[in-house]
């Protein structure tokens, strides 16, 4: 390699390394703007904001599901497994909705009605497993289904 | 050792190269794509949870595959440019471009149809869609910046460092499910454990991957011979070329 191409070599990979590293400290400052929901845990200890909108993620409580008589407004419990939240929406529900679902909701947590996360927008998480209904079934039965907690608590 | 390299990646041998072999690329990549949408669209499986709209995978993910790859061989060739000054890098990094921007494009617009009726909405603001989207405007900031500079040699060199600076976002799109909570689902296939895919949906889309790859290098070859020869359209092996129509 000629001296100047070496030098072109150090340069660029310096280059490199300092943006590498310029992004990675960003990246690190607005860790947690980045979120894009809060899990039950965080919402449970108070780290999301109060009377401002934001987002909450985890799964449908099993049996927490209510219809109310109007049809449209729906009352459920959204956990991660180790704190719940309750929540209320009124509106059209995703296809994929149903108990044990991920789901990411928008909505606010009042002073008022505390522990009630009014949500003003319901959506599907869906995992990363795909396979035939039948192997589903097999698995559900055999007790060995990948699904549950996994979506939402990967990390 | 590179005796064999740099006399490939001369002009005219490339030119006459890639000629030869483009078509045999172009009919794998019709085999390849062909077999995986057959495959995919009647005889994969219906999906446990999805149902049968789970069969966009079989263009998201390679496309968004695609989208990330041809960067990084933009990246490469970029690098080769900076370092070494060949000028065949420097074609191979403006012919990708479009085509990656191309890819991105598909991987967001499939995402999208894929987004409606499965979370409920056509596109959220999490970590994995908005570096996605950031990466089709870096594809669409290169061809901006590549043909705004009138001096091609000059164009080259800027828009490489261009390329380089944003290879950055390659790994945060890649990881951006893992290092926060996003409405999209973490990797299947490209993760450490086992891929968690039924075979019968596993080699689909594994076939339309290999495809979308042919594809890319029958589309990247097309574009770099024609490249190559309005850059040496003064040159003598191109001249002859014009003169006896075939070299």
């Amino acid at each position: 390699m000629t001296p100047q191409r070496k030098r072109r070599l150090a340069l660029i990979s310096l280059m490199l390394v300092s943006i590498g590293i310029a992004v990675a400290l960003i990246l690190n400052a607005f860790q947690k703007n980045l979120l894009f929901f809060f899990s039950p845990t965080q919402v449970v200890a108070g780290e999301a904001p109060l009377n401002h909108p934001f987002r909450i993620g985890g799964m449908v409580k099993e049996g927490s599901l209510t219809r109310s008589s109007d049809g449209l407004s729906v009352d459920f419990v959204v956990t991660d497994y180790s704190h719940d939240v309750n929540v209320t929406y009124t509106g059209i529900l995703p296809d994929l909705f149903r108990e044990g679902q991920g789901i990411v909701a928008m909505g606010t947590l009042g002073e008022a009605s505390r522990n009630v996360f009014t949500a003003t927008e319901v959506l599907a998480k869906h995992d990363e497993n795909y396979m035939p209904p039948e192997v589903a079934e097999a698995l559900e039965k055999s007790g060995a289904m990948p699904h549950g907690l996994k979506t939402v608590e990967e990390k | 050792m590179f005796a064999w390299f740099h006399k490939l990646t001369a002009p005219k041998n490339f030119y006459r190269f890639a000629g030869i072999i483009n078509p045999w690329i172009g009919t794998i990549c019709l085999i390849l794509i062909l077999s995986g949408l057959y495959l995919g669209l009647f005889k994969a499986p219906p999906d446990y949870q999805q149902g049968e709209s789970y069969r966009i995978i079989f263009v998201h993910v390679p496309a968004a595959w695609m989208s990330m790859f041809v960067y990084m061989v933009m990246a490469c060739s970029a690098f080769m440019t900076l370092v070494w000054r060949y000028k065949l890098a420097g074609i191979i990094t403006e012919a990708s471009a479009a085509i990656g921007a191309s890819f991105t494009f598909l991987a967001l617009a499939t995402g999208s149809l894929w987004g409606k009726p499965m979370w409920g909405t056509w596109w959220v603001w999490d970590a994995r869609l908005t570096s996605e989207l950031i990466l089709l405007f870096l594809y669409l900031g290169y061809i901006a910046l590549n043909s705004a500079i009138e001096n091609k040699k000059t164009a080259t060199r800027a828009s490489a460092l261009l390329v380089l600076v944003g290879v950055i976002n390659i790994p945060i799109i890649h990881y951006s499910v893992e290092w926060w909570y996003t409405l999209h689902q973490p990797a299947t296939v490209t993760k450490m454990d086992k891929p968690s895919i039924h075979l019968d949906m596993l080699i689909p889309l594994l076939l339309m991957a290999l495809g979308f790859t042919f594809f890319y290098a029958f589309t990247l070859l097309l574009k770099v011979r024609t490249l190559l020869i309005m850059r040496e359209q003064k040159s003598k092996w191109v001249q002859e070329l014009l003169e006896h129509g075939k070299s």
